[in-house]
């Protein structure tokens, strides 16, 4: 079995990228040509945080595999509770599953915890660092409603704590993208991230703003965010620009009618009901991705002859 | 000929307010009030006997002051050095044997540093119990955590991990 690790978008090429959502593409066209090929194959699921989708749509994809999963539950029934170290939770579940799935509210986690395995290991997400499964299914959604290239699209909301949003930015450098981000000062993107974006794309392409409102009509897709109200420290400062990140009917129309709304979910009140049944909706079916693009990421791990990175053993 | 002796250096004479050491190591060219921080990246805290001599802020003429830090009978590895550089960049590393330098050099950056300092980031993984050693890479401009990625390029003498 190959022992590839996936902990940051930032580890994979325009190849990489291509080679996953093809067969995520091949898998959604037909999940038939992949049922069963992983039969006997056990996922563990380390889930130190809550997780709906990104949980359950790895459960879904190891048993539409033919595999299964071990999950270690809530972290209050666990080990964990007892102060069992991240290091020793992921030595023990190497040992009963063939591959792992780490979420962890720590940055770095992933990177600490493959560190201690030899199966492969997948981040599904680190704190407030990165989220690359997130992202090959946003990716997905991305080229399936507006192309990768000649792509402009606006990332709105929390961007300083948004994993989703640092792992999109990093994927996204690999494409003839223009990246504009919107949010309040106090959540602009972290500097690191600001700074790995310009070392990969000279910084062109790359923009902050902190409205929405003049960059809306040239945007291909909007990527909302939650902003999270516990962060601030003053609700009257969550007061004072919540409402400059909400999006509703009113809000798109100075957008282009093919303008795609993407959200990581759950949603609060980010964006308005209404926009649900509207043709820039892509939320929902961004969820439903989630499954063949995972689908495709534990098949190309799990096969002895494939590999995320493709026939290379970069 | 070695900095103790070589009147030709404009700092010499202020070298002589701190001891001549016989045998081990002379740091010189340590940036103005980082010589503390260079005996906390040596973890020398002066609880094993070790013999130091100190010059702080001392007239230089490549620097306004400089920070020199003598430790005898020690002489620093390479791994020390690098490590240094973090902080004394400019720094001058004299191996000195009875009296004479027989080695002097530069330090030079390392591509990583690992063990030697804290992550300020209280959210990383390493400032919790885990069985990891900390590892920075080594920017142009500062260092970065290589588990979260945080970038620091002010204050790195703040993060040594003593």
């Amino acid at each position: 079995m190959r022992h590839d690790h996936l902990i940051t978008s930032k580890q994979l090429s325009r190849g990489n990228i291509e080679n996953i959502l093809d067969h995520a593409a091949e898998i959604d066209d037909d999940p038939s040509t992949v049922a069963g090929r992983h039969a006997e194959t056990l996922l563990g699921l380390l889930f130190f945080e809550p997780s709906t989708r990104t949980k359950m749509s790895f459960e879904t994809a190891m048993k539409r595999l033919g595999g299964d999963v071990v999950d270690m539950g809530p972290v209050d029934s666990s080990s964990v509770k007892k102060g069992e170290t991240l290091a020793d939770t992921v030595r023990v579940i190497e040992g009963y599953a063939d591959a792992l799935v780490v979420r962890h509210p720590k940055q770095g986690a992933a990177t600490m915890a493959s560190e201690f395995v030899d199966v492969p290991l997948l981040n599904a997400g680190d704190g407030a660092g990165h989220h690359p499964t997130q992202t090959m299914l946003d990716l997905y959604t991305i080229r399936e409603n507006a192309g990768l290239d000649d792509l402009t699209i606006g990332i709105m909301g929390d961007l300083k704590y948004g994993r989703t949003v640092h792992s999109l930015a990093y994927a996204l450098t690999n494409f003839d993208t223009r990246q504009h981000f919107i949010s309040p000062e106090s959540l602009q993107l972290p500097r690191e991230v600001v700074y790995d974006l310009h070392q990969q794309q000279d910084g062109a392409g790359i923009r902050e703003h902190d409205s929405l409102e003049a960059i809306l009509p040239s945007l291909d897709v909007l990527y909302v965010t939650r902003i999270q109200r516990e962060r601030f420290p003053d609700e009257n400062e969550y007061q004072k620009i919540a409402g400059e990140y909400q999006i509703d009917a009113d809000t798109l129309e100075a957008a282009s009618d093919d303008l795609t709304v993407m959200h990581p979910l759950p949603r609060v009140d980010e964006i308005a009901p209404e926009i649900d049944e509207t043709d820039h909706a892509a939320y929902f079916e961004q969820a439903h991705n989630g499954v063949p693009v995972r689908m495709a990421l534990l098949d190309l791990l799990l096969s002895d002859d494939k590999g995320i990175w493709g026939d290379s053993d970069e | 000929m070695s900095d103790e002796h070589d009147h030709h250096d404009g700092d010499a004479d202020h070298e002589l307010r701190v001891s001549k050491i016989r045998d081990g190591t002379v740091i010189d060219h340590v940036r103005g009030g980082q010589a503390l921080n260079v005996l906390a990246i040596l973890g020398i805290d002066g609880t094993n006997g070790e013999e130091v001599s100190v010059g702080m802020n001392v007239p230089s003429d490549r620097f306004a002051r400089k920070d020199i830090v003598k430790v005898e009978g020690r002489e620093l590895s390479q791994d020390e050095v690098d490590v240094l550089s973090l902080i004394a960049p400019d720094a001058t590393i004299n191996i000195v044997r009875d009296y004479d330098v027989v080695e002097k050099h530069r330090v030079e950056r390392p591509d990583v540093v690992e063990g030697v300092l804290s992550c300020p980031n209280a959210g990383c993984i390493t400032t919790g119990d885990e069985p990891v050693t900390s590892r920075f890479s080594v920017l142009e401009d500062g260092v970065r955590c290589s588990y979260c990625e945080t970038i620091v390029r002010e204050e790195i003498a703040s993060l040594i991990d003593t």
